[in-house]
């Protein structure tokens, strides 16, 4: 069971943010969901082995890429050529 | 190339589209002039891509998906984007930030999910053709449900460079139609090897449709037919495969086991991947502006809760708490180790039978808002969940009606051996028409 402090948290860590009136609502349901997902507890087997395709390289040159203006096309706030971005500190 | 344009303007009663290219330009080849609309989660260069979500409203990708690209190489005019659940997320199309769309066979039902304003388009005569993507049945249950074909490829097959991320291990692009020879015609235009795409294979598909079954054999999984899968959906669905075997297959009856874990093992690996995936939005190189006088974690909290849609938000947290350490072993290990069970149990029918044959999905069309927790929205994936988890192709086509609904039959072929599939739908397509 999952407490309405738990999906707070959980909130935080996956920055979703939840309003004090979706909490319980999420709880429940969480508490729904992971009841259901339980029952994986009595699977058997072995994980899946790598197969078909395994690390895709390619050499590392320069290739031509698209122009810093419409890359930044789309960038709510930006300066001087950057994208600006909230404080980190 | 010679560049020439039609006109686009469908009356479009059931939000189908989000965005109509009314005048869309296009060039030669095999789908010249062909109107195909491509969903909102494919990114259409100069063209805005939400994925239904308020969270990229206003976005306009500076370059095509390689499929898009392959599209527009092949003639066609990309007539717009589709609804759908945001981010993929649904089975219904009910989680649009934009509205439902409405399934043209009864507007009082859903189209189904999450690839629900291509099929609706597509069943509403509006186009003859559209683009859907299938992390979990998101191509087959809307064909299903609107009586048009749609196919979800092997996985490896398809690129998908250019399509915005949700689960990388389940999804692929795929053709939707009206005919299998559209849907068909489709998949040869955008199937094979794209350096973009690290899982993508070189598998072109030069495939014509042939209606010659003779000989097929046929796995029917009692899975498929029993508890839970409505009894007239099973009935009509039996009847089909009844005119399979009429035009020369055999069926065998077989059993999936694993199928008891699929849709939590595929729930648990959706919604971790989604987490990891949908980190990236967070109103600084697109979206919402982020508030940047603010810290980074109360800026992104903001800019997350306006944006996603509830729906998106709790598989962002069911994502996260099964990776966090100390439950990471009970869930997304544990449900890589049912994905492979279900993967064995496949290949263990396979080495005896061509093809699994089922319904698609277990219900007819649900009505507009009858499906309201989330946990049994999620259950009406188990019939389509199993080929995304073992990568496997397979088709849904149109076999009937149920209370007036349409109900589709599902083909599931070997790995890499979607042409096959495509032909067993062709066969019961001619033999019906």
């Amino acid at each position: 069971m999952v407490s309405e402090k738990d999906v707070q948290h959980i909130a935080e860590l996956a920055d979703v943010g939840v309003s004090s009136g979706e909490l319980g609502t999420f709880t429940h349901q969480f508490n729904e969901i992971l009841a259901y997902f339980d029952q994986l507890d009595t699977v058997k087997g072995d994980p899946a082995a790598t197969r078909d395709l395994y690390n895709i390289m390619r050499e590392d040159v320069i290739e031509p890429s698209l122009p810093q203006e419409e890359v930044l096309g789309n960038a709510p706030a930006q300066e001087d050529g950057f994208i600006k971005a909230p404080r980190v500190m | 190339m010679a560049e020439r344009s039609i006109s686009f303007a469908p009356e479009d009663r059931y939000n189908a589209f989000l965005t109509i290219c009314s005048k869309p330009s296009h060039g030669d080849g095999k789908l010249a002039g062909v109107a195909v609309a491509v969903k909102d989660n494919i990114s259409t260069r100069g063209i805005e891509t939400t994925c239904a979500s308020r969270i990229l409203k206003g976005y306009v990708p500076p370059y095509d998906a390689h499929v898009v690209d392959l599209l527009r190489k092949s003639g066609a005019a990309i007539a717009g984007k589709t609804n759908m659940d945001e981010f993929g997320m649904g089975t219904t199309t009910e989680n649009s930030a934009f509205g439902p769309t409405l399934n043209p066979c009864d507007t009082g039902r859903v189209p189904g999910g999450s690839s629900g304003g291509s099929a609706a388009a597509v069943a509403a005569g509006m186009v003859r053709m559209a683009l859907g993507t299938d992390t979990g049945g998101s191509i087959r249950c809307p064909a299903a449900f609107c009586g048009i074909t749609g196919l979800k490829p092997s996985y490896g097959r398809v690129s998908r460079y250019g399509l915005i991320a949700y689960a990388n291990s389940l999804e692929q692009i795929g053709p939707m139609g009206k005919t299998v020879t559209d849907v068909s015609t489709l998949m040869g235009i955008i199937a094979g090897h794209d350096r973009h795409d690290s899982t993508s294979h070189n598998k072109p598909y030069t495939h014509t449709p042939k209606a010659d079954i003779k000989g097929l054999k046929i796995g029917l999984p009692a899975e498929y037919f029993g508890k839970g899968v409505d009894p007239a959906v099973a009935g009509v669905v039996r009847k089909a495969i009844g005119r399979l075997e009429e035009l020369g297959a055999t069926t065998v009856p077989c059993s999936i086991p694993s199928m008891e874990y699929a849709l939590a093992a595929y729930y648990v690996t959706c919604t971790c991947e989604a987490s990891s995936n949908l980190a990236r939005f967070d109103g600084v190189r697109y979206g919402p502006a982020a508030d940047t006088k603010r810290s980074w974690h109360d800026s992104y909290q903001e800019v997350r809760r306006a944006g996603f849609g509830a729906e998106v938000r709790r598989r962002i947290m069911l994502g996260t708490f099964a990776l966090t350490s100390g439950y990471y072993g009970k869930y997304y290990a544990k449900a890589q180790v049912a994905r492979e069970n279900v993967r064995k149990d496949f290949l263990r029918i396979f080495a005896d039978v061509d093809v699994i044959a089922g319904p698609t999905m277990p219900t007819i069309a649900f009505k507009l808002g009858e499906k309201s927790d989330p946990l049994s929205m999620y259950l009406a994936d188990i019939l389509t969940v199993p080929a995304n988890l073992a990568g496997i192709p397979a088709i849904s086509v149109p076999c009937g009606k149920a209370d007036g609904m349409p109900v589709g039959l599902q083909i599931m072929g070997r790995h890499f051996e979607d042409e096959r599939v495509v032909d067993v739908a062709y066969a019961y397509e001619q033999a019906v028409a």
